[in-house]
């Protein structure tokens, strides 16, 4: 098992460093100078311009620019935005909880709809309902969600008035940071209406966010029922005359499971492109708007470290999911 | 956004062969109502993309600002003559669609064959040539997956400019290592097979086995990722169009009519609703096909 | 950040504070995230709009107006020949305080001081904080102008300067200036944390700042001690709202009171809502198309000429601006003194234009690039649909324009290097003279600087003798009859296409009161309050 563990770590380094690599040299190669960016229309004198390069650094060679960075990374210190001055770990750290917060939701959302609606469909096989789930899923899948997060902003919250246009809470509520995660926070600071309020913003975005990652559950989940529902064990637990029920939720459930698991650590990377789109349809205060606008305001280190930083995170999931995959299926160790 | 290529069988499994394959394989697939349906789709919006010149009723590019934000025939302030509206500047809605349908079917097309060709060769030098271009190969592919696609896309678009083309070959990029990591796999299992083998001890080049050989069996699996591929690759053009970073107006790509009309969208719903739909309809058509196309390639997993 | 300041505050006074609702509370949906928290290197209008609340000036603009009014300094004297300011600093105003720092004194010469030599004065320990480039200040000329500043005593300060400049009290009440406590600056020093200062900032502004969250909220709080007199409002908070029809959505629900830059589109909808005002107020600023006169066509007068008669501005201006901007004639906006209102623009004639291609040598027309602004601007709401609408039009005329667009930095440093043929670009004036439109933009020094605002790159001896006399000259009559003229040779020789000037819109909730439009277009919320709840 230490062998299995070690051998993936291993795999990851070299990606890690080729992330590093891909950060810092594609980002370079990106036309357009920051310092002209941020003059905007009065422009700027070429010897404050010379001035302001020495300053950042960039009129050095490239790879003695890399090797400075990848130190300084080392150390933990990724550098300073351009635009704000402010530590590029600061800002992800006061944006990150924003993030998380939609993206829990909208997983729990995708599970707890998905999982039953693909355990259904997998024991009503061929039903209308089993059509249905799969027509849904597949529209689900196939959905451009950036036209699906105006579509529901325009139905619920501008024809129907139900839900907020944008944002995280109501700004007349003032909750203390103490996770970072509002629905937390409003919980912790007793104030009921901030509670509700930052419940209410978070549930256009998190059906949009949510609605890929629903198709694919389901559909994952009832393939992989239907593949179990067919195993000669679970047979026997029917022939044993085991209620229905038990069969379904001790027995397939369980094994059925595993495929879905797999899923879910493989749909984070796909949450991250999906959260830049839904923050920036609903003016959500995390990463996703966070790297649009350093490209576009060719903010270079915090364009750098937020990859480095989005890179790390679905490494890590992804070696967390590959080694629960292999405490569970002893198999997979071997072949790998 | 595929993670649709979990569930592609890494090998089509070549079955009994009594009756005809072609005939067997229109057997499973015409089974499959869905699929027929995203084929009618498709062929219907091909056959638009074609005869866009003839069926729209007006030019794409032609301004009028006096007929500004026309709503839909049905309601009122609209005409026959702008079934679905115009847009801000007095654009026929209907007719961009259907010159859009041109863009998108070309984006989806361009890129995959791209990425097919590009994957492909990689993937074969990879699971043929093994080592360290092999692991060289993959981990740069390893480095493309773990980054989020849309970000990775965005960056490129950055470095070559906005742009039509400058989009395709960014999307093309983010969905190549799923067609490098299928071909390496298929070249994996088919060089251990026996008639490789046979072919290798009669002297067959590397060239001739992997082009002769060992390509023509992973064919359908390619398809069907194909098949997928290009509604992935419609959807992330799209994407970049909306974020200002695809296509460029006046083209009449769907994204970017979207992201261009947005700021209309609380006054004139139809300047986003249509493009969008366009978009779902595509792409969900391209992804009924890939399914059918799949199970029929391989029966046995229709089973389940 | 701020929190627990904050928490202090409002926990002390025996949680008073527990119903927020009770305090009267303004919310801004304003347009983005401040840069950060230390004026002297702000660059942006949304910076300004927060640190204005925070910070004091030495002098202030008059609200609503600009004029000259005292701020820090109650009283000042100017010697004779112009060139000694003597300040005379208020005894009573207060520094607001945080949980790292309580002030132990009142803002004084040393405060002064310091906010001159961060700026100016390389081996200030303070020099390099956060970021050494202090762009107004070198904009504004400071390094040259300024020769000493002096501390006469606690409450008087001197400043020499080179050599007489009128504009330099309103220089000075500009955002750039604002004072910032040396005392805090000093503790931070010592700590070894001096970045502090521009991130948990103390001022003594009639706010304070409570919490700043990135992307989502700037709050504030009324300073009690201000001397001015607390605000009238309690809480104040920025909400930051990027997407303008969002923010209108927001005002019409009343989740906030005002907002800036509302969506064109939108505008038949404010006007209708009963709820709310539309304040409006024409701005200093122009949007145009420049032809680079130095290639071809374009070195041709007529090629010029014919393509201002191809445009039809009036749907232009009305599909792009919709209610938010008015046709330019002139470069200079009408509201400016010594605009030249005899001049007539170039009618809309197609045949014309045809007939002077031909002229020109061009009968089968021509083909140009046509470079779209890739940002939104006031002056500009929407580069890529003007140069859709130009192309169009250009069309009908023979002339085939291919739509051109770059990153904004980019975009912008090749049009000053005269890469290309046509290009659209605008200016927001900040100090009201016209010397600020004509001579910045269309000057000959400026067309051969590499950073000069000149993208038409237009020389033109006659004019250019005429905007650098009136540089020179004092008297306003005689500059105005200069400048009258310039306009004239101007529109003879159009190196641009003048679309429009934008009109400064502000969606203002009914409930606000005596909230008043900025000619600078900053947003001021001291003196305002709020009626009901």
């Amino acid at each position: 098992m230490i062998r299995f563990i070690l051998t993936r770590l291993s795999l990851l380094i070299p990606t890690f460093i080729g992330i590093t690599l891909v950060a810092f040299f594609l980002i370079r190669l990106v036309p357009g100078d920051p310092i002209e960016t941020m003059a905007g229309e009065r422009g700027i004198d070429p010897a404050r311009h010379e001035q302001l390069k020495k300053d950042f650094g960039f009129d050095q060679p490239l790879l003695v620019q890399y090797g400075i960075y990848i130190s300084r990374v080392l150390q933990g210190d990724l550098g300073k935005s351009i635009v704000t001055r402010e530590s590029v770990l600061t800002e992800f750290q006061s944006l990150f909880p924003a993030t998380v917060e939609l993206g829990v939701c909208a997983i729990l959302f995708a599970l707890l709809l998905g999982i039953p609606a693909g355990i259904l469909a997998a024991t009503r096989r061929n039903s209308i309902f089993d059509h249905g789930v799969m027509g849904l899923s597949l529209t689900g899948y196939s959905m451009p969600i950036f036209w699906w997060g105006l579509i529901l902003i325009l139905l619920f919250s501008v024809q129907l008035g139900l839900t907020p246009v944008s944002g995280r809470i109501d700004v007349l509520y003032y909750i203390e940071p103490v996770t970072g995660f509002l629905l937390i926070d409003s919980l912790l600071s007793e104030d009921e209406g901030a509670f509700l309020s930052a419940f209410e913003h978070l549930i256009l975005p998190t059906i949009v966010l949510g609605t890929v990652p629903l198709a694919v559950i389901a559909r994952m989940t009832r393939s992989a029922m239907l593949e179990v529902l067919g195993e000669d064990y679970i047979r026997t637990a029917k022939a044993k005359g085991l209620s229905r029920f038990r069969v379904i939720a001790l027995h397939a459930l369980r094994n059925a499971m595993i495929p879905v698991v797999t899923v879910i650590g493989l749909q984070v990377g796909v949450l991250f492109t999906g959260a830049i789109l839904t923050e920036t349809i609903f003016s959500w205060p995390g990463i996703g708007k966070w790297l649009i606008e350093a490209i576009f305001r060719r903010d270079y280190p915090v364009l750098q470290g937020g990859l480095l930083l989005v890179g790390a995170i679905v490494m890590s999931v992804n070696l967390l999911v590959d080694l629960t995959y292999g405490l569970i299926n002893p198999r997979i160790r071997h072949t790998r | 956004m595929t993670t649709e290529t979990m569930e592609a069988p890494a090998v089509a499994a070549p079955t009994a062969t009594p009756p005809h394959p072609l005939r067997e394989f229109w057997g499973y697939f015409s089974a499959n109502r869905g699929a027929v349906a995203g084929l009618f789709v498709i062929v219907g919006v091909v056959l638009i993309a074609l005869l866009a010149d003839v069926v729209a009723p007006h030019s794409p590019y032609i301004t009028d600002t006096t007929i500004a934000l026309k709503p839909p025939f049905w309601q009122e302030g609209g005409s026959i003559a702008y079934p679905l509206g115009t847009d801000p500047i007095g654009r026929d809605m209907l007719s961009r669609l259907i010159y859009g349908a041109r863009l998108s079917l070309l984006i989806g097309i361009v890129v995959v064959m791209v990425s097919i060709v590009v994957g492909t060769i990689l993937g074969l030098i990879a699971g043929y040539v093994r080592g360290v271009t092999e692991i060289a190969i993959m981990r740069l592919m390893d480095i493309i997956l773990t980054l989020p696609s849309l970000l990775l896309a965005i960056v490129i678009v950055a470095i070559l400019g906005p742009g039509l083309m400058n989009s395709m070959m960014a999307v093309a990029l983010v969905i190549l290592p799923h067609y490098v990591r299928l071909a390496r796999a298929a070249v994996i299992t088919e060089v251990s097979k026996d008639y490789v083998m046979a072919a290798r001890v009669s002297g067959a080049g590397p060239l001739r086995l992997m082009f002769k050989e060992v390509l023509p069996n992973c064919t359908a699996p390619l398809i069907v990722q194909a098949s997928l591929g290009i509604s992935t690759a419609i959807l992330d053009a799209a994407a970049l169009g909306f974020l200002g970073l695809g296509a460029q107006p006046p083209s009449p790509e769907w994204g970017t009519m979207l992201a261009d009309a947005r700021e209309f969208v609380l006054r004139a719903w139809w300047v986003v609703t249509f493009p969008g739909l366009a978009i779902l309809i595509t792409v969900l058509a391209f992804n009924l096909l890939g399914d059918g196309l799949r199970d029929a390639f391989d029966p046995k997993l229709k089973r389940s | 950040m701020k929190k627990s300041a904050l928490f202090a505050a409002i926990c002390v006074p025996a949680f008073l504070a527990a119903a927020p609702l009770a305090a009267k509370t303004l919310v801004y949906c304003s347009e983005g995230s401040p840069e950060n928290f230390y004026p002297g290197i702000n660059t942006t209008g949304t910076s300004f709009d927060v640190n204005e609340h925070i910070y004091d000036n030495i002098v202030d603009f008059e609200r609503g107006g600009t004029k000259v009014v005292p701020g820090l300094a109650e009283k000042w004297d100017i010697s004779a020949d112009g060139t000694v300011y003597t300040f005379h600093i208020r005894k009573n105003a207060k520094f607001h305080s945080n949980k790292g720092f309580k002030p132990t004194r009142n803002v004084n010469a040393d405060d002064i001081v310091f906010m001159f030599e961060r700026q100016w004065k390389e081996e200030n320990p303070y020099f390099k904080v956060t970021s050494p480039n202090h762009s107004y200040f070198t904009d504004m000329g400071m390094p040259k102008l300024l020769k000493s500043v002096e501390k006469v005593d606690d409450y008087t300060v001197k400043i020499t300067i080179n050599q007489p400049e009128a504009p330099f009290l309103a220089n000075l009440a500009m955002q750039w200036a604002g004072v910032q406590s040396k005392e805090y600056a000093d503790a931070m020093l010592k700590a070894g944390t001096p970045e502090k200062v521009d991130q948990d900032p103390i001022g003594s502004g009639p706010f304070f700042l409570v919490q700043y969250q990135k992307d989502a909220i700037v709050r504030f709080k009324a300073f009690p001690e201000y001397w001015g007199g607390k605000a009238k409002i309690d809480d104040l908070v920025f909400a930051i709202t990027p997407d303008a029809s969002v923010r209108w959505a927001k005002l019409q629900k009343g989740e906030c009171h005002v907002m800036p830059y509302p969506n064109p589109a939108d505008l038949e909808a404010i006007k209708k809502d009963t709820n709310v005002t539309l304040m409006e107020q024409p701005g200093l600023n122009v949007g145009y198309l420049a032809y680079n006169t130095t290639k071809k066509p374009f070195d041709d007068v007529r090629v010029r000429k014919a393509l201002n008669m191809a445009i039809d501005k009036k749907a232009l201006v009305k599909a792009i601006y919709l209610d938010s901007g008015v046709p330019a004639t002139n470069p200079i906006p009408p509201t400016m003194w010594s605009y030249n209102k005899s001049i007539k623009d170039d009618e809309y004639n197609p045949e014309a234009a045809k007939k002077l291609l031909a002229e020109a040598g061009y009968p089968n027309g021509l083909e140009t690039d046509l470079w779209a602004m890739p940002v939104q601007r006031p002056y500009n709401p929407n580069g890529k649909r003007m140069a859709e609408l130009m192309q169009a039009d250009l069309a009908k005329v023979g002339v085939k324009a291919e739509i051109k667009s770059y990153e904004w930095g980019e975009y912008r440093k090749r049009a000053q290097a005269g890469e290309h043929q046509t290009v659209q670009l605008g200016w927001t004036g900040d100090n009201g003279d016209p010397d600020n439109f004509l001579h910045t933009l269309l000057g000959c020094a400026s067309a051969q600087s590499a950073s000069g605002s000149n993208v038409a790159k237009f020389c033109y001896k006659p004019f250019d003798d005429l905007v650098t006399k009136a540089k020179v000259v004092t008297d306003q009559a005689e500059r105005t009859k200069l400048y009258e003229q310039a306009q004239v040779i101007f529109k003879e020789q159009a190196p641009w296409f003048t679309v429009a000037h934008a009109v400064q819109l502000k969606p203002v909730r009914k409930e606000v009161v005596d909230f008043k439009l900025s000619p600078f277009g900053r947003h001021t919320f001291y003196g305002v309050d709020i009626k009901g709840k």
